[in-house]
């Protein structure tokens, strides 16, 4: 692949061994144990300093020649840190020299709220995390509920779920255009991302009834069956977007500019990335082909075909190129949803997982019973614990649920992709321009929601 | 030890529990399945040294560590014979991209010496997780490089996501409209 190639390579969606690369050396530390610093050559960038330090260094003397470089904030309320994400920055002159992801401003403590939650109301927690991918956070819980209570769901009800998933990856990654590129400085990208997602959220208000935050997947299916129309719907939309995409790659793809303020900046190996536990497109894009769609297919991932994107570089080209082809992909995929989407039930007909229909309390004091049960109590599930991860757009979103056998999760832990990605930033921006800061932070694509739960 | 790398997919629940006599070991620590799910129980002192053969043996990427505080735990725990549980658990999930394997550690950690070491040499991947679960179950990672609160401000005192954390609401009152009571 030369540097002008637009689009970057995909790997075969074949369930074959992934090409992860090979560590190229292994290092043993001072006890014998192995270790993975040496695989992080810029780690000495992360600004290990607290508030109270920083607040100190104000009151110090000048100390002339050895004080060459600059604390400086950047947010958390900057329009390129997406949301509340705030850095501090150690500057010299315009280089960043070290720095420091500071989060914690958007934290509610779902994490303890969820405690206090039935498995019924779990979903309108979690599906606040990531804002932007409501139906991941949805997902990932319901699969971990499902896996405790041991239900098997309808295979409409996971065709459907595949469908608002794919469709909000979609969306998700229009998201990230729009902000990318306004991030950089091509404004109008903001208005069109915006505009192409308005439309992927309409369906979304079709279907769930609400543009964000849906509740819509459920332990045991999902809220409602598929409106009559949805069909035309996503059918229409599948036919908006890729003269849209070709615009973008228009407007941004093949664009010089574009180019020389991405290619090349905010560069990461592929043991750099794993070694830092990045998941998602920022480990794809440097050369990584893991998706847990393909290689630890969840819902009917293994029913579909499509491909994964990975990138060459680790670049923010490279981390652009790979969501927008990703569009690409999940187009693939909701188009083969749409003709192999099966009839049958969208949700367990398990009273005691999910409410009886309306129509039946009226007639049969059961369900009348369970009805009540489920609202006031909830459904008791299992004693256990599981781990259940879901690739989101971000990465890997993996929910922990731990069950003392109650209606309520006794600890429910969200490993969010965010969170964990942010870590990168700081390797990926040391001794680069703040301007390049910039691009670095928009590639990574963080939901503060989600990083700081 | 670490010569588990053919790990099949176990279908059956508790296979430890049935035989009741032989506990399955890999990486020195004996096996359980929770939900299919490969999960390994090394002791405190072992942490280290289990995380470094994981990653000899091909788990290369820490993906997930994390916190329970069992201090309020109505149910049964269901510990390997030889694995007495303490009130904190720290976990951590581990892949193996090659062999698309997953295993999770669960380690106890009492609540007199609620530490443990820390994988940031191993898995630096694993220093905001860490700094996470400091901060807000207050386990301490020995050797984490910048072992401080990342959610809570800095100067923010307890943990909020121990079991004995008093929650409570903020009385919220309306602006000049008396409170009924």
């Amino acid at each position: 692949m030369t540097v002008t190639d637009p689009t970057p390579e995909t790997a075969d969606a074949d369930p074959v061994t992934p090409v992860v690369p090979a560590p190229s050396t292994i290092t043993i530390d001072d006890d014998g144990l192995l270790t993975q610093l040496d695989k992080l050559p810029r780690r000495n960038a992360v600004l290990r300093m607290s508030e109270v330090r920083a607040a100190e260094l104000v009151d110090e003397p000048l100390d002339g020649e050895n004080d060459q470089t600059m604390l400086v904030n950047m947010g958390p309320s900057h329009p390129s840190t997406h949301g509340v994400l705030r850095l501090m920055l150690e500057l010299d002159g315009e280089t960043v020299r070290r720095s420091k992801p500071v989060i914690g401003y958007l934290h509610t403590g779902m994490e303890k709220q969820a405690e206090s939650l039935t498995y019924l109301q779990g979903p309108t927690n979690v599906t606040r995390m990531d804002y932007a991918a409501p139906f991941f956070n949805e997902l990932a819980f319901s699969l971990a509920v499902e896996e405790l209570l041991g239900i098997e769901i309808p295979e409409r009800a996971t065709w459907i779920r595949m469908l608002m998933s794919e469709m909000n990856r979609i969306s998700s990654h229009l998201l990230f255009m729009a902000t990318n590129g306004m991030d950089l400085g091509a404004v109008s990208m903001m208005i069109y991302g915006w505009r192409e997602r308005e439309q992927v959220l309409r369906f979304f208000e079709m279907v769930t009834g609400l543009r964000m935050n849906h509740n819509y997947i459920r332990p045991g299916g999902v809220a409602a069956d598929l409106p009559d129309g949805w069909r035309d719907e996503v059918l229409a939309l599948m036919d908006m977007l890729p003269p849209r995409l070709e615009e973008y790659d228009i407007l941004m793809t093949g664009q010089p500019i574009w180019r020389d303020r991405l290619q090349g900046v905010g560069t990461m190996t592929a043991e750099e990335a794993i070694a830092l536990s990045a998941t998602g497109p920022v480990l794809r894009s440097a050369g990584v082909p893991w998706d847990l769609r393909r290689d630890e297919p969840y819902l009917a991932y293994d029913q579909v075909e499509f491909d994964v994107v990975v990138g060459t570089y680790g670049d923010c080209f490279d981390r652009y190129a790979i969501r927008l082809n990703e569009i690409r992909e999940s187009m693939r995929i909701v188009r083969q949803i749409v003709d192999k989407m099966p009839r049958g039930d969208y949700r367990v007909q398990d009273t005691k997982v999910t409410p009886p229909p309306r129509a039946r309390i009226d007639e049969s004091m059961e369900a009348l019973i369970h009805h009540f049960k489920i609202f006031t109590e909830g459904f008791k599930v299992p004693e256990g614990e599981t781990y259940v991860a879901v690739e989101s757009p971000r990465g890997e979103l993996g929910c922990y649920i731990v069950s003392d056998g109650s209606s309520k999760p006794y600890r429910m832990h969200f490993r969010g992709p965010s969170f964990v990605n942010l870590q990168t930033m700081s390797h990926m921006m040391a001794d680069s321009l703040i301007a390049d800061a910039v691009a670095v932070i928009s590639s990574v694509d963080p939901i503060l929601g989600e990083v700081d739960r | 030890m670490s010569a588990e790398s053919t790990s099949e997919d176990t279908q059956s629940e508790e296979p430890v529990e049935e035989a009741g006599v032989e506990i399955e070991m890999a990486y020195g620590c004996p096996v359980s399945y929770s939900r299919a799910q490969r999960v390994i129980h090394p002791t405190r002192e072992q942490w280290r040294s289990v995380a470094s053969s994981l990653l000899a043996d091909g788990f290369n990427m820490c993906v997930d560590v994390t916190g329970v505080d069992y201090l309020t735990f109505g149910g049964q725990r269901r510990l390997p014979a030889g694995i007495e549980g303490e009130r904190f658990e720290v976990v951590a999930g581990f892949i193996s991209h090659e062999r698309r394997e997953r295993i999770r550690a669960r380690v106890q950690v009492p609540e007199a010496d609620a530490t443990i070491a820390s994988l940031y040499s191993i898995y630096p991947g694993a220093d905001a997780l860490e700094r996470e679960v400091y901060d807000l179950l207050g386990v301490a990672f020995e050797g984490h490089p910048d072992l401080s609160r990342i959610m809570m401000p800095e100067h923010w005192e307890g943990h909020p996501l121990r079991k004995d954390y008093a929650t409570g609401a903020i009385p919220v009152q309306f602006k000049g409209a008396p409170a009924s009571r």
